[in-house]
């Protein structure tokens, strides 16, 4: 290990660590604008100067510069401090100084360094440079004026998202960061830029001017858009979420977030139940809230159990499921279902639903197959791990299902549940790959297993990942990929039919024949609703989506900023989202809802209090228990065997954008599905 | 004084015939198997003992830049790439090697390739250089067909691939990583260093990046033998060198001179002299557009070599001497300087972008006199702030022609300052 003098202070730094990196760990501040440590070093900005000896007189750029054995660093000396106010005066002479109007302000690296290590005056007496904005979609806004020219975004681009549409155009002062044919990003993480642009010149573009950081109120919390269980910190000003932000978690989303996590929080403004309702003579008109508890549990009472039935949606809490299997249980009906998408897992062994690698584990991963999925929508920030994971090389991934770019190469070894066949027999020349890897590892996807042999089709998996040795002591290559945020959660709480009970299609194909009369909602939008119109529906949920539109009751709940609540990603990972704002109008935390019902039920469920529900669930499952953290699971049995149909998998996501009644109700998400089908893109320069 | 025999580019001029059999006459590829049997070690310890120091500019031992070359292949392949992306302004040397005598080079390339270990070289010729590239494949052409290159060139036993690649113009891919860059087809940015050229460069393979020049005199060096070379000019600034003199001269030219030459004797036994007479001489830039001006009472004196010239504060260079009487407005000439600079900066790294433009335009309000007393030493900070501070040396070259500007003719920019203000010392 590398000794190093670092401002008259021996230090012993691994080696292979940059002088900054030393530094740091040294606990020296080095200003820095293009350094990344999740980026390629580009080592442009000339920001972290050092001195260094032994070397040549003069300043080296510390993020580049390996150390070595024997260096003496100073990181304050005065040849230092003058080539920090010397970068730093440069980098402000083209620069606007609009940082009154910038909505970087406040939260800008530039402002920052300024302050600490810049002069407080300008020599530089001739015009500014300006530079023409770029139309980068409808999510970036860009001021490039403003651009210091760090290429963060570029090397975002390339490196993480691998859609290298972004580069540096013209030379000298006329270099300019942009697409060079104007175009919106095809990339499912473009929203990364915002937070990675050190200055003002790439923004949010709805977010603009609409708050300044130091109003918000910042509350760290989950994100349920997909099954990821990505970290955010969702920033509030008042009753209203301003806009969604990354939180850094190396096991799960590193420090990115996907651009729906990100900009459909305006879809949390919009289509809002905020009263309860009751159907009256057809039609759904508001009222109290006893009233509604009141009406739902006349017919809950009245009903036989047998047809009584409750489903699950996407975004549901482990909380409130929690509380509704109980209640259901309590009324002993056995029509229970979190698997809205018809999803043919759980049951068996727990590792047969959950992703076993865990998602950091991607990175010991030297083989991948893909089953049934397309990672890249599903779950954007995971497939930029694997993207990560090609990156560092010695890693080949295959695909059977659609034939997509998945931002790395990836052979297309079929369609359907056959290819798979062939694979596990052999015939398919990827198998030696399989075979030959060390660490091999298997997704497969709700595009394999929703369908009618999703059974079988697990069972394919499950054999494949057997053939394929993927099962090899501490290394479970065996992954499910979920959409779903609720899904982990609803499994391992066992939200699943009874004795003789039936799931979701049973259930929606008993409300249509009769057989069922009342059907419970919690959250679930996504199922054939045509089949409901002879139930009585009670929807409970946040947005007047497609299950409010045929719902007999509606009990207003809360949507995932505004309750704490638990959510299960789909390694199995248990965390905790907060309660960033209120529930707007009447609508109440969902356990409370399903609490209130119980009362009016006469089967009170045994908790008052957040904790204690949290108490019950961690009797429900360990996992509860055990929050932020996954536990390894034993293989065990699930799936069955049994012919699968040669049927071609697809993709549950058809629009990325849209997915769930938040952000089928952003404005947003609108834009960018109009702009990712062709159908618009704002048109400037010589269109018009 | 260069004597006749000691003459390494005999048909500069293209007086005789540039094609392989006029070389040969002239004693290219005479005995290149036996200077490749000799071995690797051989060549670079002979290249070492000679002295020649890189023609690009800055000046870097040759030889010790080939024993830079890992020993042996781990796998990747070695490449030879030669810099013929002459774009200094005032530098008209590489190009006269392509056009007349092109063997040298490739004949340089097979035996220098050789020292390195590497298969192929790659020849990246400034844009502009159309009939140049046009020559020099001529040549490569008529190696490969007399089987001097390609496989098992010259009987060696060596394989041995020279290409030619055509740059597209920018002042900036002359330098070396930039030029890599472009090479790989990517935009001409400097990299970042370490990792240096011969541990990663082209590729990410071992490389080694020369001037024409340091390669087309490689085989006479190993020929005449390295103390031939070594004999000429001054220690540690041995051997013969293309100057190019132009501007304010009776006849510009490119001539082949000994190192060490005083630049006054340069001037006037091959350029004819200043126009007007020596002592019309106003100032001189003596290396290329990159290296500080040297005023007239230092060029009476200053031998041209790397060692001399620095210690005048100014630098060889490429040796491209440009002459500057006294009709000369020496701010305007700077100022033109500085424009190209600042049009030439690449945009990668803060201090060259922004600072070539702030020079720039303070330089040429500076040629009105539109600017104050205080601001020459704003801009004289502010060459300071860029050179050292910058990824690759295209800022160092930007801020020394001010900075000699500012300290050999203070007077002449103040002096316009203040008669354009109104006040102070009227000039004659």
């Amino acid at each position: 290990m590398p000794k190093l003098t670092i401002d008259g202070e021996e230090i012993e730094v691994e080696a292979g660590l940059t002088v900054l990196q030393a530094c740091e760990l040294a606990g020296k501040e080095i200003p820095r604008f293009c350094y990344h440590e999740r980026l390629s070093v580009a080592g442009n900005c000339r920001m972290c100067l050092v001195e260094v000896a032994p070397g040549p007189p003069k300043p080296a750029a510390s993020c580049a510069l390996p150390v070595s054995d024997g260096m003496t660093i100073k990181t304050d000396s005065e040849m230092v401090k003058k080539a920090r106010r010397g970068v730093m005066e440069f980098l402000l002479i083209n620069h606007p100084l609009d940082c009154p109007i910038c909505d970087q302000g406040g939260e800008c690296d530039l402002q920052d360094q300024a302050m600490g290590y810049g002069t407080d005056r300008s020599r530089f007496l001739e015009n500014k440079r300006a530079v023409e904005d770029k139309n980068l979609g409808p999510l970036i806004k860009t001021i490039m004026t403003r651009c210091i020219h760090c290429t963060r975004c570029i090397r975002f681009a390339t490196e993480i998202a691998g859609v290298p549409e972004m580069g540096a155009t013209g030379r000298g002062e006329h270099m300019e960061v942009g697409t060079y044919v104007e175009k919106a990003l095809t990339s499912e993480l473009s929203g990364n830029m915002i937070d990675l642009c050190p200055v003002g010149a790439l923004t949010s573009k709805p977010y603009a001017f609409t708050a300044r950081s130091w109003e918000l109120k910042k509350t760290e919390s989950v994100d349920v858009l997909d099954a990821v269980g990505a970290n955010i910190r969702v920033d509030a000003r008042g009753p209203e979420v301003m806009r969604v932000l990354p939180r850094n978690n190396d096991d799960v989303n590193e420090e990115w977030i996907s651009d729906k996590s990100r900009f459909a929080c305006d879809g949390l403004k919009r289509q809002r139940l905020d009263k309860p309702y009751l159907r009256k003579n057809g039609k759904l008109q508001p009222v109290e809230w006893n009233e509604a508890l009141a009406a739902v549990g006349a017919k809950l009472s009245k009903t036989d159990s047998k047809k009584i039935a409750a489903i699950a949606g996407d975004m549901a809490d482990c909380e409130s499921m929690l509380a509704l299997r109980d209640l259901m249980a309590s009324l002993g009906v056995p029509n229970l279902d979190c698997r809205q998408d018809g999803a043919k897992i759980g049951g068996g062994a727990r590792s047969g639903y959950l992703f076993n690698t865990s998602i950091a584990g991607i990175d010991d991963a030297d083989a991948l197959l893909i089953v049934g999925a397309n990672p890249r929508l599903e779950a954007p920030v995971l497939n930029a791990r694997i993207r990560k994971r090609y990156l560092m090389g010695g890693f080949k991934a295959a695909v059977i299902g659609e034939n997509v770019d998945l931002t790395y190469p990836a052979a297309h070894l079929g369609a359907g549940p056959d290819s798979l066949s062939r694979l596990i027999s052999g015939e398919d020349p990827f198998a030696e790959v399989l075979k030959k890897a060390e660490r091999p590892m298997l997704i497969v996807g709700m595009g394999a297993l929703t369908r009618n042999d999703g059974a079988a089709v697990l069972g394919l998996a499950r054999k494949a990942a057997e053939t394929f040795g993927m099962i090899d002591g501490d290394w479970n290559g065996f992954n499910v990929l979920h959409t779903a945020a609720s899904r982990v959660g609803g499994l391992d709480l066992g939200f699943l039919p009874g004795e003789g009970g039936r799931d979701t299609a049973g259930i929606l194909s008993g409300a249509d024949s009769g057989d069922i009369e009342v059907v419970y909602l919690l959250g679930a939008d996504e199922i054939d609703t045509s089949k409901l119109d002879k139930a009585f529906v009670v929807y409970q949920g946040h947005h007047g989506d497609a299950g409010a539109h045929v719902a007999d009751a509606i009990f207003p709940g809360a949507a995932y900023t505004e309750k704490s609540a638990t959510y299960v990603n789909t390694e199995g990972r248990a965390q905790h989202g907060a309660l960033a704002v209120f529930p707007p109008g009447e609508a109440k935390e969902d356990w409370a809802i399903l609490r209130a019902l119980s009362a009016v039920l006469n089967k009170v469920l045994p908790f008052d209090t957040l904790a204690q529900v949290r108490s019950k669930l961690a009797e429900a499952h360990p996992v509860f228990a055990h929050i932020d953290s996954v536990i390894a699971e034993p293989w065990g049995d699930f799936g069955a065997d049994g012919a699968a149909d040669p049927a071609p998998f697809k993709s549950p996501i058809d629009n990325f954008y849209m997915t769930d009644p938040i952000s089928r109700a952003s404005k947003t998400m609108a834009e960018c599905t109009a702009v990712a089908r062709g159908e618009v893109l704002e048109q400037t320069g010589t269109d018009g | 004084m260069l004597q006749d025999q000691d003459r390494i580019f005999t048909n500069i001029y293209g007086f005789h015939d540039p094609g392989l059999a006029g070389a040969r006459s002239r004693g290219d590829w005479d005995g290149t198997r036996d200077l490749i049997a000799k071995g690797r070690d051989w060549i670079i310890e002979e290249m070492k003992n000679s002295g020649l120091r890189g023609r690009g500019g800055a000046g870097f031992g040759t030889g010790l830049k080939w024993s830079f070359m890992p020993k042996e292949s781990d796998g990747r392949p070695h490449y030879l790439v030669v810099n013929a992306d002459e774009g200094e302004p005032g530098t008209c040397k590489d190009r006269e090697i392509m056009r007349h005598d092109p063997h040298k080079l490739v004949e340089g390339c097979l035996i220098a390739g050789f020292a390195m270990g590497a298969h192929a070289a790659y020849i990246y010729v400034r844009g502009e250089f159309y009939r140049e590239t046009e020559a020099l494949q001529r040549a490569i052409d008529e190696a490969y067909e007399a089987k001097l290159l390609g496989v098992d060139a010259c009987s060696s036993g060596w394989t041995m691939d020279v290409y030619v690649h055509r740059g597209m113009g920018a002042y900036i891919c002359g330098e070396e990583t930039a030029l890599i860059e472009s090479l790989e087809g990517k935009k001409g940015q400097p990299r970042l260093k370490p990792p240096f050229p011969a541990n990663a460069g082209l590729y990410g393979c071992p490389t080694t990046v020369n001037n024409v020049e340091s390669i087309a005199v490689a085989p006479t060096i190993l020929r005449r033998g390295a103390e031939w070379f070594a004999n000429l000019g001054k220690p540690n600034n041995t051997g013969t060198k293309l100057f190019n003199i132009s501007g304010h001269v009776e006849h510009p030219c490119t001539v082949e001179e000994e190192m060490s030459i005083p630049l006054k004797t340069l001037i006037e036994k091959h350029a004819g002299g200043v126009r007007g007479g020596w002592d019309n001489l106003l100032a001189i830039i003596p290396g290329g557009a990159s290296v500080p001006v040297l005023p007239k009472s230092i060029c009476d004196t200053v031998l041209m070599d790397f060692d001399s010239l620095r210690e005048v504060r100014s630098g060889l260079g490429t040796a491209a001497v440009m002459v500057m009487d006294k009709s000369t407005d020496i701010v305007a000439a700077i100022a033109r300087l500085s424009a190209f600079y600042k049009h030439e900066s690449c945009g990668q790294c803060t201090p060259c972008r922004e600072g070539t433009g702030w020079m720039s335009r303070v330089m040429s309000r500076m040629v009105t006199g539109d600017a104050t007393v205080e601001e020459i030493d704003i801009l004289e900070q502010v060459t300071r702030q860029v050179e050292g501070h910058t990824i690759c040396a295209l800022g160092d070259a930007a801020a020394w022609p001010i900075q000699g500007l500012i300290r050999h003719f203070r007077g002449e920019i103040e002096d316009r300052i203040k008669r354009k203000s109104g006040g102070g010392a009227r000039a004659a």
